[in-house]
């Protein structure tokens, strides 16, 4: 039923190999998390998941989420001030292959996006939050426009919306022990930027996708 | 206690028990996947489907219990129970409105009440002047002082009942369930010549003469494990039954806004039914140190309780606006809509076999 490409064979069992699946297996139960796929398969092409951002655990788990050959490719894009900081959580963005950006001082010439669709090449997708920081209420904010530029200058990536449900209680905001609730994570049916579409009627459009996930 | 060397938890009889309804349930699990595969027009698929659900899950629960039970230790049993507790406070909580201000109460629920509460279990029945008071009454301090120091006060009395209900039903009630593996049961019949003894008056003959009370009161020869799986075995026979009386029979729904599957008939058809079948394994596999009528009147208590309970949850769910706990996603029953009916009828059923049939 669900449409996957063949991991490609590798050799050894190698220690980043483990880490990464007990990483995943502690995430998945510490946030009890249902996986959904609503009109959507889990796939090894290139995409780009974009989520609600509601908790720190919000990369991890949707990461965690994906099946093992999906996730060997998927790297959640995530903020360098917070990740940078200390060795536990450098030690784990690294394990879980986090792209970090610098949210405090974005140059002209070496946009998030260039670095991005750089480190991308032709293999790897991404997890990104487009809200660009948590919202604490639970609601959606508006988008940031980094999604349409994603969208722009790679037309063939498909664009996954997420929704991320009650992984706000597991680890709230300014909260650093996690209470083991039940989350529940889906993954709906892509959209792709239209020609000519404008920016802001994608990313309220790229929104209301994940907006309409909550109800499913 | 706890690691007791060579103590087999299972004795004869209760191995014969378990081996039967794992061999009934296997065979139901058969009859239902016959049925699934029978055309649409024959059979209610709806209701085969509902009935394989059940099966699976029962076949599942007993499975795991018979596993438990086989490690010579208590410490698996208790430890079985634990993560049922864990997994329905989490399902619990999910569906519970909370607010970041009862985030570090929860966090200490989950990981050390819950955890505490199975150690002083798992320690044995000389800490049950701790077990028996430790979630009603530190518990509930903690809780509300926790919550209260984090500020926030916004329906702040709501907030921390729920969270103390749900620490109640989960965890501190389905202990009870493991505690039985501990009590030191004694014979009912030979505590029944114990009575009448002890009723007749001094120099009257009484039926058992010269009887001496130290061996009058004589260990029960079985092993506990056997009343844990008597109460198991009658709450989920009770559910069944009341289902099926309720079926055939049901004409007065008791609480029409909370459950329209619970009526009258079917609670009366249940309890009885109960009594029997509790009557009928008391005489075939002397799992317990109950006679015939303590059996009975125990299942009827018991099936009850459960009733009570399935009837609570029921309730919390309307109120939540759910059909079942679980995941966040409809349609799909967890743990704790398999286990309410145990969590009310265990301690009582606990209190009542410590009363009479405990030294």
């Amino acid at each position: 039923m669900q449409r996957l490409t063949p991991a490609p064979s590798r050799g050894a069992v190698n220690m980043r190999g483990i880490t990464t699946t007990a990483l995943s297996l502690v995430a998945k139960a510490l946030s009890g998390a249902t996986t959904r796929w609503i009109d959507c398969h889990p796939d090894t092409c290139q995409r780009v998941y974009f989520a609600n951002h509601t908790s720190h655990l919000d990369a991890l788990v949707v990461w965690a989420s994906l099946p093992a050959e999906v996730r060997n490719l998927t790297r959640p894009v995530a903020a360098r001030d917070y990740w940078d900081r200390g060795f536990v959580r450098r030690h784990l963005a690294k394990s879980f292959n986090a792209l970090l950006i610098d949210r405090t001082n974005i140059k002209v010439h070496q946009s998030p996006i260039d670095l991005m669709l750089h480190e991308a090449g032709d293999v790897h997708s991404y997890i990104v939050f487009p809200e660009g920081g948590r919202n604490p209420e639970g609601e959606i904010g508006e988008f940031k426009s980094g999604l349409y530029y994603l969208g722009k200058k790679r037309p063939d990536w498909e664009l996954v919306p997420v929704y991320i449900d009650n992984l706000n209680r597991v680890l709230p905001r300014g909260e650093f022990l996690p209470v083991p609730l039940l989350s529940c994570i889906t993954f709906g049916p892509p959209i792709w930027l239209e020609p000519g579409e404008p920016k802001t009627s994608f990313l309220s459009r790229a929104r209301s996708a994940v907006l309409r996930l909550k109800e499913a | 206690m706890l690691l007791g060397p060579g103590v087999v938890q299972l004795d004869f009889h209760t191995s014969i028990l378990l081996a039967v309804v794992l061999l009934v349930l296997s065979i139901a699990f058969g009859v239902g996947q016959f049925l699934r595969r029978q055309t649409e027009t024959t059979v209610n698929s709806a209701m085969v489907q509902a009935f394989n659900l059940r099966v699976q899950t029962w076949w599942m629960m007993f499975a795991i219990l018979a596993v438990s039970l086989l490690i010579p230790f208590r410490a698996a049993t208790v430890l079985l129970f634990f993560l049922v507790s864990f997994w329905a406070l989490r399902e619990y909580i999910t569906l519970t409105p909370t607010r970041a201000g009862d985030h570090r109460a929860l966090f200490w629920v989950f990981f050390a009440f819950t955890p505490l509460q199975y150690i002083l279990v798992g320690l044995g029945r000389e800490y049950y002047d701790q077990y028996s008071i430790v979630l009603p009454v530190y518990g509930f301090f903690f809780v509300s002082a926790r919550v209260a120091l984090s500020g926030d006060h916004k329906r702040f009395l709501e907030r921390t009942a729920k969270i103390q209900a749900g620490l109640f039903v989960c965890v501190y009630a389905l202990s009870y369930a493991p505690a039985l593996l501990d009590l030191q049961l004694v014979d009912s019949h030979a505590m029944a010549s114990e009575t009448d003894v002890n009723n007749s008056p001094p120099g009257a003959e009484s039926p058992e003469g010269s009887t001496d009370l130290e061996s009058a009161r004589g260990n029960w020869q079985g092993k506990p494990a056997g009343i844990l799986f008597f109460l198991i075995l009658i709450v989920q026979m009770g559910d069944v039954f009341q289902y099926g009386w309720g079926k055939l029979l049901g004409r007065r729904i008791i609480a029409p806004t909370i459950n329209s599957n619970k009526t009258w008939e079917g609670f009366v058809g249940g309890v009885l039914s109960s009594a029997l079948l509790g009557t009928l394994l008391t005489l075939l596999f002397q799992v317990t140190p109950f006679n015939v009528w303590q059996a009975a009147l125990m299942s009827m208590v018991t099936t009850i309780m459960g009733y009570a309970g399935s009837l609570t949850m029921s309730a919390i769910k309307r109120d939540r606006g759910v059909k079942d706990y679980g995941t966040l996603v409809e349609g799909h029953p967890g743990i704790l809509d398999r286990i309410d009916s145990i969590c009310f009828a265990a301690p009582v059923f606990f209190h009542l076999t410590r009363a009479f049939f405990s030294r």
